[in-house]
């Protein structure tokens, strides 16, 4: 079916693909090059001079109860994310799926904080719920309970939780309702004759007939809430209380730039690094293997 | 095995209103088809009784009971759309079973049931594929099977075979035809072609801009049309209009005078009731069309034997037909029966 197009030389390809391969290579191959060779050195406090470890700093890494904890917290970090962006999300999406009148107006209210930095995103977030002045934590101490995310590991969590779900939801919603747009609405209907209810109709046709973009969502928000999310955790918690909130990203930066050990955030880099490559290795396997009408 | 009855069914979206009052009384295993130009509301008036479309006023009864307010899956229908819409994600089987599963009926009966209906449609080496997999004959086939494995007591056919090529239209024409007859259950067919009306029906109803123009045996509305419309609409090549004051003999009590083309014929410039001028015709083969032009800026369509002379374009020609298959219409395009 496809269409390719045949080129008499080599020149005008190479280049048509120059300013990817550039960019790419620039922004990149080089640091994660840099990241790697790093990685195998211990470089002293001033950065006068480095001495080489091998594997050193990822032994260390592995044996380090703090990094393990941090993989962890991670895992129900970017988890709680996922879950709640994207199920909120498809709530929204379903209701407004079946809203006809306002439809335009209703996407563009929900697609706002989308636009919201997630930096600006913590601090509107840390603002609401700080523990002196906070509009939402002063009528919760209204209602007889202490919030104070600052002490709080669970708090803690919770917040940067919320506030990192909450600019996610509308990207989300956007995906979910182009998805149940795409299902045809006479199969929908045929399931109906067919003595479907709502939640039957939803658990046998539409749930399985969403599911590309189900899983495309999945991957994209597990990777968001692994790296894009620091700008919020940096904000509200700054890792705390006691790392409780230190996820991967955050550590890398933490441990380089405030603990100055640039060759264990190096390592940790790496380990980041190929993590990603493996989620994107998930992505693209699943995401080829589409549901076809 | 039900009866359908519509009683002055009307629908408005917002505030226009689609369908003006709708009458239709339909008995245990009849076959029914709609037809009528796109736009005349017909798919509208199939919707509401499958339960898809709200009713704005007026009854719709199954077997005596109003359900109005049920729900699709309360009303014991089976429907086909037009682009069949199967399950993608779901095999042959799986499609066809699909009401059973819900319903809770047994594994073996479901087994039974499809089995049946799949020997019944020739589907029964295509059970384990996917829609995708299938041709446009065979999805039709699906479509159908998922409806009768439920055995609903009525059926409801939305313009089924429009998206099939002109061969296999044919085909699953007399299938579904065939198959209807040997269920007998009462159909609702909604359909835009009116050969597959004609040929179909027990009865048929011609819709047009939202009112049932007519209702009555396909036959008996091809030779008695209620209306302009359905004089125009049903028979191919269409109905000639000629004004009545551009006769020969001027008509009186009437504004039309329609001739079906294969009433009129063709006879020696001067004489008959028209005259025209060729402007092409059609040699079909059996039957040859020739076209002319009226005095009066008609077209004018005459269906002759293949074996009868042709006519070259330029021809002055009179048009005669006998005067007892005249259809006379007033201005409003409603029949004149008085003659």
């Amino acid at each position: 079916m496809e269409k390719r197009v045949i080129f008499k030389g080599w020149l005008l390809p190479l280049l048509l693909l120059m300013p990817q391969v550039i960019i790419t290579a620039v922004f990149f191959f080089y640091p994660a090059g840099q990241a790697i060779w790093q990685s195998l050195f211990i470089p002293d406090p001033f950065g006068l001079k480095s001495q080489f470890v091998g594997l050193g700093n990822f032994e260390f890494l592995l044996g380090d109860p703090y990094y393990r904890a941090s993989f962890v917290t991670t895992a129900i970090f970017s988890g709680l994310v996922t879950i709640f962006s994207m199920g909120i999300a498809l709530y929204l999406a379903l209701l407004a799926d079946r809203l006809i009148k306002g439809a335009g107006t209703y996407r563009t209210l929900l697609i706002w904080p989308y636009a919201v930095a997630p930096a600006v995103a913590g601090v509107l977030w840390l603002f609401m719920f700080n523990t002196r002045v906070g509009v939402v934590s002063w009528y919760l101490g209204l209602l007889g309970y202490d919030w104070n995310h600052v002490l709080n590991q669970t708090e803690a969590m919770g917040l940067v939780v919320a506030a990192s779900s909450w600019g996610r939801i509308s990207y989300n919603f956007l995906f979910f309702l182009a998805g149940l747009q795409a299902i045809p609405r006479s199969v929908i209907e045929a399931a109906a004759i067919d003595g479907a209810r709502f939640w039957t109709r939803f658990r046998t046709i539409v749930w399985p007939l969403l599911s590309p973009t189900t899983f495309f969502l999945l991957v994209v928000n597990v990777v968001y809430a692994f790296f894009e999310t620091f700008g919020v955790i940096h904000t509200i918690t700054g890792g705390g209380p006691q790392q409780a909130t230190t996820i991967l990203v955050y550590k890398v930066y933490s441990d380089g730039f405030v603990g100055q050990d640039l060759g264990s955030s190096a390592a940790q880099s790496v380990i980041l690094l190929l993590v990603v490559g493996l989620l994107t290795v998930i992505q693209f396997k699943f995401i080829e293997r589409r549901v076809h009408y | 095995m039900a009866t359908l009855k519509l009683n002055s069914v009307k629908k408005r979206f917002g505030k226009t209103e689609v369908i003006h009052g709708v009458d239709i009384d339909i008995a245990e295993g009849e076959f029914i088809v709609i037809v009528g130009p796109s736009g005349c509301g017909k798919s509208t008036l199939l919707r509401m009784v499958a339960g898809l479309e709200t009713v704005t006023a007026g009854d719709i009864e199954i077997s005596g009971k109003r359900v109005n307010d049920l729900e699709p899956m309360d009303r014991d229908i089976a429907m086909v759309f037009q682009n069949y819409a199967l399950y993608p994600h779901m095999s042959v089987y799986e499609n066809i079973s699909y009401g059973l599963r819900i319903a809770g009926v047994a594994k073996d009966e479901i087994a039974r049931r499809v089995a049946t209906a799949a020997n019944m449609l020739q589907l029964d080496a295509h059970l384990k594929r996917k829609p995708r997999e299938l041709s446009g004959g065979q999805r039709q086939r699906v479509a159908m099977g998922r409806a009768i494995v439920r055995k609903p007591s009525v059926f409801l056919f939305d313009e089924p075979l429009s998206n099939l090529d002109a061969k296999l239209r044919v085909q699953m024409r007399l299938e579904i035809k065939a198959l209807q007859k040997e269920l007998g259950i009462t159909s609702l067919y909604v359909t835009h072609d009116q050969v597959e009306a004609m040929t179909l029906a027990d009865r048929m109803i011609v819709m047009h801009d939202g009112v049932a123009d007519q209702i009555g045996a396909p036959l008996d509305v091809y030779a008695n049309p209620a209306t302009q419309f359905v004089a125009g609409f049903i028979g191919s090549p269409a109905t000639n209009f000629v004004p009545a004051t551009s006769l020969a003999t001027p008509r009186s009590g009437c504004a039309t005078v329609g001739v079906r083309p294969e009433h009129a014929r063709i006879v020696h410039s001067g004489n008959g009731h028209a005259t025209g001028i060729v402007t092409f015709s059609e040699a079909l083969g059996a039957e040859t069309l020739i076209h002319l032009a009226l005095p009066s800026g008609e077209q004018f369509t005459v269906r002759q034997e293949g074996s009868m002379p042709g006519r070259n374009p330029g021809e002055h020609c009179g048009i005669d037909w006998p005067p007892a298959s005249e259809i006379h219409f007033d201005a409003a395009g409603q029949r004149v029966t008085a003659r």
